[in-house]
């Protein structure tokens, strides 16, 4: 039994005591999620926070019905009255839901922990508060200055890190118990020159995953803040990215969100089923496409990995149960399976179309349920170093950091921008651009796929807000890539 | 235990943490939670049913300059969260021992600040509300959320300050598909559900799917005369409040509105922007106790009036408080109506695009107010003054100096109250109040 397994024992019995017999199945699953959130802004440590979000959700289903009943009531009579609200809700939908036979969950075992070579609790508050005071004192110093630039405005460190325990019980003698540490580091400077603003962060919020210091070393977090403000400062003295259909060479830190929003989204499987269409939307992918449509390129390799070590969205079982393992979702180009969980699989099936897909069913907290989600969405690297990249485009761009995200209902026509970018011209980076944004469409961005880089450029990065569902969830996803080129895309700049 | 229940539950865990606190310490409680059903519908069927209950309070523990807040989760068993609460209270005294003085620390310290503002209703039964809107919902592709429940924020401190604030709503959030992404969207919210005006709104509905139903046109990237229904409105209205009307974002040259600081760029002249606390369904009071006016107007005669201003901003930048939350965006915007008559907005617009609803905006240059979003739902080609087709949905591009400014033809005489269906961690009681807008030029590019 490990430390945090403990701490959750005193309550297992009570929550084994109170799940059902008398039902096709039921479930408790305990979150406990312990937050600590510091940040030191222009000198001054902004106000420290904690927090401790603790709360079950009861699953039932019965006689072809099911619900649920969230609540923070620990205590024996409020575990009852949630028991008791899931199975009304289980009555109430008995007959009229979208899968009407059958349960299609099962009773797993098994632990899940993050790994943590450096653990944070082996440090103080006053270490932690005053490695982000050094390092804040360097946003608006760039490359060790002796004085404050004053074109810099503003600047901000930060460090927060969540410890989430979380308990699976199954009236069919299941438990599985997950431990999940996670790392959040951030840097941003602003600078400022008249009605021109520019802000560079450290990875625009994609430097972040499970482990404890080491998340900063993975990611060069002491070294960012001499690179942060002065590139701040390129930002401020550039030209406009300029307009035209060019080259494109996206960094890591973008292909983050280029993943996440025209290959994660569009191939969730409760997106294709329909259930988001009044909120997050459908998709331009249908179930007929699976083992047959050429989503990118010969170059395009994308895996679902929840087993990337370190990796921000890794565990070892979805919150349905379903344990979890790397599969191909796009092979050589073609579309393999969707981003579905074991109940959307289920309905699939029911509808005549069975199809295979993999462990995502997952809940924000233990406040909602879960609904298909990305966890670990890679690119898979190819055989470019960025050198070669960038030597292969004759006039483009180089984009760096995601800073503005924006794409049609069916994940397909998609207009993203950047914090930094670079122009290629003939197969040399130049000159640092401002604003730098492209436009296009999900169905054919990913066939002008024409460079991927190796294994030496794959970056295992994340993205922590992904927000889906009704009601509305948040959740971290992680994304891991390496540089890639597309050819003969339209790109353009801010306001003249 | 019931919303009202919570109120004296809250006072009460106040009053013992009070006589738990040592030397000078002030102590400020804040809490937010819900009593919430929520059933998800998709083709008609119900996808997921349940209820969450949830009451999560922050705790700020000041002692002088110095202090440490901290949340936790009530369990609403007094053993069990005083227990919480005591424990809590020993690490943020042990927390504040580590940290520096904070200059820019702000609570209210006025006991005369307390009050309560409750808003009483009488939501259906739940299970009459499954029956309802799938019968609604019959030989229609009906998918949405219904919500419904309290919705409850108090504040206490240990000066015997009190507030309190409670919402019991319902919030039937849905849409008509006919196919693919061509779709009606729609809403019904309410304190008492009225089965007249739901059925007004099941048919408005269905009308707009039968004009869907004509082949829809592709229209080319290009500039498009365009009226924005209040709900499309909205979304715009939402970009400008990230950041816009924040006085730290100001201050840090960050808001979008940079140009209407820095070059006097303005609105046209009809444009009154304001946060509206007395016309909205929000709490009138923040989480530090600050109570919020019934007005603060942000923009006036298109020129740049006020920023709502956070006890925190207030103490950075030597201005007082309006009672704005540390995020210094509206909980309650109000545009002003204009003078189009909502029912000439068709011939008025002539020929053109009629878009009920945008969709997935974000800035594509932040300093210039410059925004770009899809149409979604219900968007139509207009000619002559009647509705064509629908048209395929398009990506727009443009300024709000533009879309508000000089290529504003007129809002509508009529504004629409929104409420938001948001439920990211709880559901929201933010709202919007807007008119339609007549836009002479809009750029689509995609």
């Amino acid at each position: 039994m490990t430390v945090a397994d403990a701490a959750i024992h005193p309550l297992e019995e009570r929550f084994r005591a109170a799940l059902p017999a008398d039902v096709d199945y039921a479930s408790i699953r305990f979150s406990e999620r312990r937050g600590e959130y510091l940040t030191v802004r222009q000198g001054v440590l902004e106000p420290v926070t904690t927090s401790l979000d603790a709360g079950v959700m009861v699953s039932i289903w019965a006689g072809g019905g099911h619900g649920y009943a969230a609540t923070s009531d620990l205590s024996p009579a409020g575990l009852a009255a949630a028991v008791e609200r899931a199975r009304h809700w289980a009555a109430v939908t008995v007959g009229r839901n979208v899968l009407a036979e059958g349960v299609p969950l099962d009773h797993p075992v098994g632990t899940y922990a993050s790994p943590v070579a450096d653990p944070w609790d082996a440090t103080t508050l006053a270490d932690r508060v005053e490695l982000l005071r050094a390092t804040d004192a360097r946003l608006n110093r760039p490359d060790g200055a002796a004085g404050p630039d004053p074109r810099i405005v503003d600047w901000s460190a930060w460090l927060s890190r969540v410890d989430t325990d979380s308990l699976v019980l199954t009236s069919g003698g299941g438990r599985v118990a997950q431990h999940i540490r996670n790392s959040y580091p951030g840097l941003r400077v602003t600078a400022n020159d008249g009605s021109n603003t520019q802000t560079r962060t450290y990875g625009a919020g994609a430097y972040v995953g499970q482990g404890g210091r080491e998340v900063l070393d993975r990611y060069g977090f002491a070294a960012a803040a001499d690179r942060v403000p002065r590139e701040a400062l390129e930002l401020l003295a550039a030209d406009n990215c300029p307009s035209g259909v060019m080259d494109l060479v996206l960094a890591p830190d973008q292909m983050v969100l280029q993943i996440h929003e025209s290959i994660g989204h569009p191939l969730e499987l409760d997106r294709i089923l329909g259930d988001e269409r009044n909120y997050a939307g459908t998709s331009f992918v249908t179930l007929d496409m699976f083992g047959t449509y050429r989503y990118g390129s010969d170059l395009l390799n994308v895996t679902f990995d929840p087993t990337v070590s370190g990796q921000l969205a890794s565990y070892g079982f979805d919150d349905d149960g379903t344990p979890a393992t790397r599969q191909y979702l796009i092979r050589n180009g073609i579309l393999e399976r969707p981003l579905g969980g074991a109940v959307s699989q289920a309905r699939a099936r029911a509808a005549g179309t069975p199809i295979e897909g993999v462990a995502n069913s997952r809940a924000c907290s233990w406040n909602r349920p879960p609904i298909d989600r990305m966890a670990n969405l890679n690119v898979e690297p190819g055989d470019s170093t960025l050198e070669e990249l960038i030597a292969g485009v004759e006039r483009g761009v180089y984009l760096q950091s995601n800073n503005s995200w924006s794409i049609d209902d069916s994940r397909n026509k998609f207009q993203f921008g950047c914090e930094y970018g670079r122009l290629i011209t003939d197969g040399e980076l130049g000159p640092v651009v401002r604003n730098p944004g492209y436009r296009g469409i999900s169905a054919t961005f990913w066939r002008s796929l024409s460079g991927v880089g190796n294994a030496d450029t794959f970056t295992v990065m994340g993205t922590p807000n992904c927000g889906k569902g009704e009601p509305n969830q948040e959740v971290g996803t992680g994304h891991a890539s390496p540089p890639c080129r597309f050819a003969g895309v339209e790109v353009f700049g801010g306001e003249e | 235990m019931s919303a009202s229940g919570v109120r004296g539950y809250l006072d009460e865990l106040v009053d013992w943490a009070t006589a738990h606190l040592t030397g000078e310490e002030v102590l400020t409680a804040s809490l937010w939670g819900e009593d919430s059903d929520f059933v998800r519908f998709n083709h008609g069927e119900v996808r997921q049913a349940g209820s969450v209950r949830q009451r999560e309070l922050l705790v700020d523990l000041i002692e002088g300059d110095r202090h440490a807040q901290g949340s936790i989760q009530l369990a609403q068993d007094p053993e069990l969260d005083r227990a919480r609460l005591g424990r809590m209270l020993e690490d943020l005294r042990e927390t504040r021992r580590l940290l520096p003085a904070d200059p820019y620390l702000s609570y209210a310290t006025d006991d005369g600040r307390s009050g309560e503002r409750v808003h009483a209703g009488a939501p259906p039964e739940p299970d009459w509300a499954v029956s309802r809107i799938q019968a609604a919902g019959t030989g229609r592709d009906l998918v949405g959320i219904y919500a419904a429940g309290d919705t409850f924020a108090g504040f206490a401190n240990s000066l015997g300050q009190r507030n309190w604030f409670q919402s019991t709503t319902f919030n039937f959030d849905w849409s008509f598909y006919l196919q693919a992404d061509k779709a009606v969207k729609n809403s019904y919210a309410g304190r008492g559900w009225d089965d007249e005006a739901f059925g007004a709104k099941v048919e408005w509905s269905s009308r707009q799917l039968d004009v869907l139903a004509r082949p829809p046109v592709d229209l080319e990237p290009d500039l498009y005369r365009t009226y924005l229904a209040p709900a499309a409105l909205q979304e715009l209205v939402d970009m400008m409040s990230w950041g816009g009307f924040s006085l730290k974002a100001h201050r840090t040259k960050q808001t979008p509105l940079l140009k209407m600081v820095t070059e006097g760029a303005t609105l046209a002249d009809g444009v009154r922007l304001s946060e509206h606390t007395a016309g909205g369904v929000a709490p009138n009071f923040q989480e530090q106790g600050f109570a919020r006016p019934d007005e603060v107007v942000l923009v006036e005669g298109g020129m740049y009036r006020d920023c709502l201003v956070s006890p925190r901003s207030a103490r950075e930048y030597g201005v007082p408080t309006n009672g704005a939350s540390a995020w210094e965006s509206p909980d309650s915007l109000s545009l002003a109506p204009g003078d189009l008559a909502a029912d000439t907005v068709l011939d008025e617009l002539g020929t053109g695009l009629y878009v009920g609803n945008l969709w997935y905006l974000n800035f594509s240059d932040r300093a210039a107010c410059r925004t770009t979003g899809m149409t979604r739902f219900a968007t139509f080609w207009v000619e002559g003054g009647e509705i064509v087709a629908p048209a395929n949905v398009l990506r727009f591009d443009d300024t709000a100096y533009h879309l508000l400014g000089s290529n504003l033809v007129g809002l509508t005489s009529e504004t629409e109250m929104l409420l938001d269906p948001s439920t990211y961690q709880g559901r929201s009681t933010a709202s919007v109040r807007l008119p339609g807008a007549l836009i002479a030029d809009m750029r689509f590019t995609l």
